[in-house]
């Protein structure tokens, strides 16, 4: 069969069909080329059969039958492989909490962490690894709290059972601070809350007639005050820092207001307390500062996500390195080897520095670094840099650079750099503040100077009434909600956003900038061209059973051997080929200098599409068996949503363009037929940084969507950075934004349902406005009661979290087009 | 009515009861995750086998994460 060039560039389409179509392990339903175990489960990748086979072998099965109940999709799962010898480091172990029994506490942070049953399995982890006593799930954050003896397991293997489970783990310091901000809000909270509710029982009493009995009126309003003080002092007191910090910076934002209105209501009702007449607005403010504090805290509970996702430990580089010492290897931290020494890696390794190759060859995947979807091909003499993937064969490297003269570690700190020195982003409702600061003060000034002539206590009453009213409750309440219910949502949906204003700079046309490797693209090679039979494919396949060369597994993917058929004597040629006899049948594998140096003719025609294919900027390969010849082309291939969503995408955008670290030819290969101003390959990751920043200076509203290392500190110079699944840890310290699941329509979503979250924004703001005039008039006319001002003010409020919670941000699914899984 | 000034106070302080328990409880990190604990009720507990019964037997953790 021969595959047409074009139609295999887009990658096959699943199948939606019944249940039995579906993956034994994530749900998900099947590619034309998935994986098949030996019981005929058929699972949509490796990953996932992997797994199964993991949570079957540990006697976990029961997994799946609460996955049913939950009617919900899955995740693939992707077993990144790693080794995770950074988590025994012996400095990172002291940020553990140790307990008095010998056994020590960590917390990690889980990726695919998406389901009721996979508390189930997390927590079952002491079942099945020995050492292990305690594994506690936090559903909501992702975060697994595992307690463990050291002396009978080290944490790299539980990290390992973890990782085969489908969950590959981070290490994550224990968090305390940001906890106690956690508690120490909800405690302000509560105490705000219960005062609140008090506090209008006794004003309930005075509206209703209590006032006419003078020792009633005088005791509820005494009772009233001394309750309303913790909540104004002690509930309060955040805004109160926040409105110093804006005077003190000239920055004003939403608190301002709020101090003024909550300072001006409660001292002339203190005075008005004392001298036992007047009007009090104790019930106002403590519901007003009740409800500001949750407005605030549930923009905090929502941020936390994201920002713990964020907060992953770096591990790029590896942090221990084997040392070779004459004949001993020993390990060591690898930020402490000195240049000159020399280190081994085994296949399957990151690069834990900078160096030169002494011994060995293999292949080196480096696209996390530079963005390059092929892997390089290295030798003797080679330069490989730290955080590379060594695929194929050990290396013995001589080490010139280590810990923070690496090459990743200065793009990680160019990345902190461009984040600090980015302007903040000015949210809306900050904007919208210091207008209303003014406006407040003004119209209080004209009401005391109005009502003045009239009469002066009067005149000071009103005023008073003005600043309680206008306090801008609603205001306050409007942005953290419509942004809280967004963040929720798209949390939900495996979009985390770090805060509401990335929603609100994500929400404005801009000019998108793609990174194409791992973003655009799967970012590694698939089969796009075969010109053998299917049996040719198996066989070959067959022949290159546990190859671990990155084309080598494209092909098997591409045709999964079946066991039936083995390879005989299979003999492994340098320069990634082999030759071996499957079927009785002769095959020899490799590039075409590699088929001639053994003597195979190679027609011209065969020759020539090869070159063909060298310029469209794929590698080929050739299969030669019994004098035919067949090419096996490979390279990177657009991932099924791209098209669609970057049509969409295209609405919402001022210009969309791609900047990768890839060969040009291949950028142009793989972006031809997408809607792009324009595609420049050959970045290196400073070019990025420069181009973008440079634009962002310019005035121009950058949004980079990005994956690997190499577009973190252009991330964090644009105005928004989106980090796609499957990114480097770096990434997300750069990103605003940071999708879970793979692909590009993740950003559509997150590009929609910020306009969405805007919207609401602005409506909230439009009400609370609305109300906030009805009031003005009411004091200005000198009707305003503190009566109406208790029914004003929460009817505000109310209107303000139905018009939030209404919102269709991150409600709806996008009709979205299946993304091919393909692994 | 001269009893409400004695009602009052009483109500008050049993509010501020309850607002106690609600700091204890917070601060005891009991509220601080809460959507796992009505997943983990999901699904039924299978008896521990011999070599899990002791690994648990180590002290509980103290509610603090």
């Amino acid at each position: 069969m021969l595959f047409s060039l074009t139609s295999a560039l887009i990658p096959h389409v699943p199948r939606l069909d019944a249940a039995a179509e579906r993956c034994a392990h994530c749900g998900l339903s099947l590619p034309e080329r998935g994986a098949i175990d030996s019981e005929g489960k058929r699972f949509c990748c490796n990953g996932c059969s992997a797994v199964y086979a993991a949570i079957q072998g540990a006697g976990l099965g029961a997994f799946y039958d609460g996955r049913a109940l939950e009617g919900r999709d899955g995740v693939p799962a992707r077993p990144s492989g790693r080794r995770f010898a950074e988590l025994d480091d012996p400095e990172l172990a002291r940020t553990f909490e140790h307990h008095p029994d010998g056994s020590v506490s960590a917390v990690l942070q889980l990726e695919g962490v998406h389901c009721a049953a996979c508390v189930w399995l997390v927590e079952s982890l002491p079942r099945v690894v020995a050492g292990v006593r305690e594994a506690r799930l936090d559903f909501g954050r992702a975060t697994a709290t595992i307690r463990w003896s050291p002396s009978e397991i080290a944490l790299s293997a539980i990290a390992l059972s973890l990782d085969r489970l489908g969950y590959t783990p981070h290490a994550l310091g224990r968090g305390s601070f940001e906890q106690r901000a956690d508690r120490g809000l909800l405690v302000r909270l509560g105490v705000a809350g219960a005062i609140a509710g008090n506090v209008m029982l006794m004003s309930l009493a005075l509206y209703s007639g209590a006032a006419s009995d003078v020792s009633f009126a005088t005791y509820f309003r005494w009772g009233s005050f001394v309750l309303a003080l913790p909540s104004v002092v002690y509930c309060a007191g955040l805004f109160y820092r926040g409105a110093w910090a804006a005077l003190r910076t000239r920055t004003p934002n939403m608190d301002l207001p709020i101090s003024i209105g909550i300072s001006a209501g409660f001292v002339s009702g203190a005075v008005n307390t004392l001298r036992g007449s007047g009007e009090v607005f104790f019930d106002t403010i403590t519901t007003l500062i009740f409800l500001l504090l949750v407005g605030r805290w549930l923009g905090q509970r929502q941020q936390r996500r994201a920002a713990l996702a964020a907060d992953l430990a770096l591990a790029l580089a590896p942090s221990m390195a084997r040392v070779v010492e004459g004949s001993e290897r020993r390990d060591a931290r690898a930020d402490g080897v000195r240049a000159g020494a020399l280190v081994e890696v085994l296949p399957g390794e990151r690069i834990p520095v900078d160096g030169r190759i002494e011994t060995g060859d293999s292949a080196v995947d480096a696209r996390l670094l530079t963005g390059e979807s092929t892997p390089l091909e290295v030798k003797a003499g080679d330069r490989v840099y730290a955080g590379t993937e060594n695929l194929a064969g050990t290396l013995r490297i001589r080490a010139e650079h280590s810990g923070g003269e690496t090459r990743v570690a200065k793009l990680v700190a160019a990345m902190e750099r461009a984040q600090r020195e980015r302007a903040p982003i000015v949210r809306v409702a900050d904007r919208i503040a210091g207008h209303f600061v003014v406006a407040v003060l003004a119209l209080a000034a004209l009401t005391l100077a109005v009502w003045w002539r009239v009469d002066p206590a009067l005149a000071v009453d009103h005023a008073i009434a003005l600043l309680v009213v206008t306090c801008p409750c609603a205001l306050g309440m409007a942005t953290p909600l419509a942004v809280s219910v967004a963040l929720g949502r798209a949390a939900r949906r495996g979009i985390l956003v770090r805060g509401g204003e990335v929603l609100e700079a994500l929400a404005r046309p801009a000019r998108f900038v793609f990174d194409k490797t791992g973003t655009l693209t799967a970012g590694r090679p698939e089969l796009v061209e075969w010109t053998g039979s299917d049996e040719l494919g198996r066989r070959v396949s067959a022949a290159e059973r546990g190859c671990d060369h990155p084309l080598a597994r494209a092909f098997q993917r591409a045709f999964p051997a079946h066991d039936e058929l083995v390879a005989e004597s299979v003999e492994r040629l340098t320069g990634a080929g082999l030759r071996a006899t499957v079927e009785g049948r002769r095959l020899v594998v490799g590039t075409e200098e590699l088929l001639t140096s053994v003597g195979v003719d190679i027609p011209d025609d065969v020759l020539a599409r090869t070159r063909a294919h060298a310029t469209l900027g794929l590698t080929p390969v050739l299969v030669a068996e019994e004098g035919r010849v067949a090419i096996a082309a490979f390279g990177d291939t657009l991932r099924a949503d791209a098209a669609p969503a970057l049509d969409e995408l295209a609405k919402y955008a001022t210009s969309m363009s791609v900047l990768s670290g890839d060969h040009p030819l291949v950028v142009e290969r793989v972006c031809r037929d997408l809607p792009l101003v324009s595609a420049r390959g050959g970045a290196s990751p400073e070019g990025k940084l420069s181009e973008i920043a440079s634009r962002v200076r310019s005035g121009e509203r950058v949004v980079m969507v990005g994956d690997g290392v190499n577009d973190a500190a252009a991330m964090s110079a644009a105005s928004v950075g989106i980090a796609v699944h499957g990114g480097a840890e770096a990434s997300l310290l750069a990103a605003g934004v940071f999708s879970t699941e793979p692909g590009v329509w993740p950003v559509l979503e997150a590009v929609r349902g910020a306009r969405l979250t805007l919207r609401a924004i602005h409506r909230g703001l439009a009400f609370s406005l609305g109300y906030n005039l009805v009031g003005v008039v009411l004091a200005m006319a000198g009707v305003l009661s503190p009566l109406a001002a208790a029914i004003l003010m929460p009817l505000s409020s109310l209107t303000v979290v139905t018009s939030a919670l209404r919102s269709r941000a991150f409600a709806v699914p996008a009709v979205r087009p299946p993304i091919g899984v393909s692994r | 009515l001269t009893i409400i000034f004695l009602v009052l106070p009483i109500a008050v302080a049993i509010s501020a009861a309850a607002v106690l328990a609600f700091v204890w409880s917070t601060k005891s990190g009991q509220l601080d995750d809460l959507e796992t604990p009505p997943l983990r009720m999901l699904r039924d507990e299978t008896p521990l086998t011999d070599r899990e019964h002791r690994n648990a037997k180590a002290p509980r953790r103290r509610g603090r994460r």
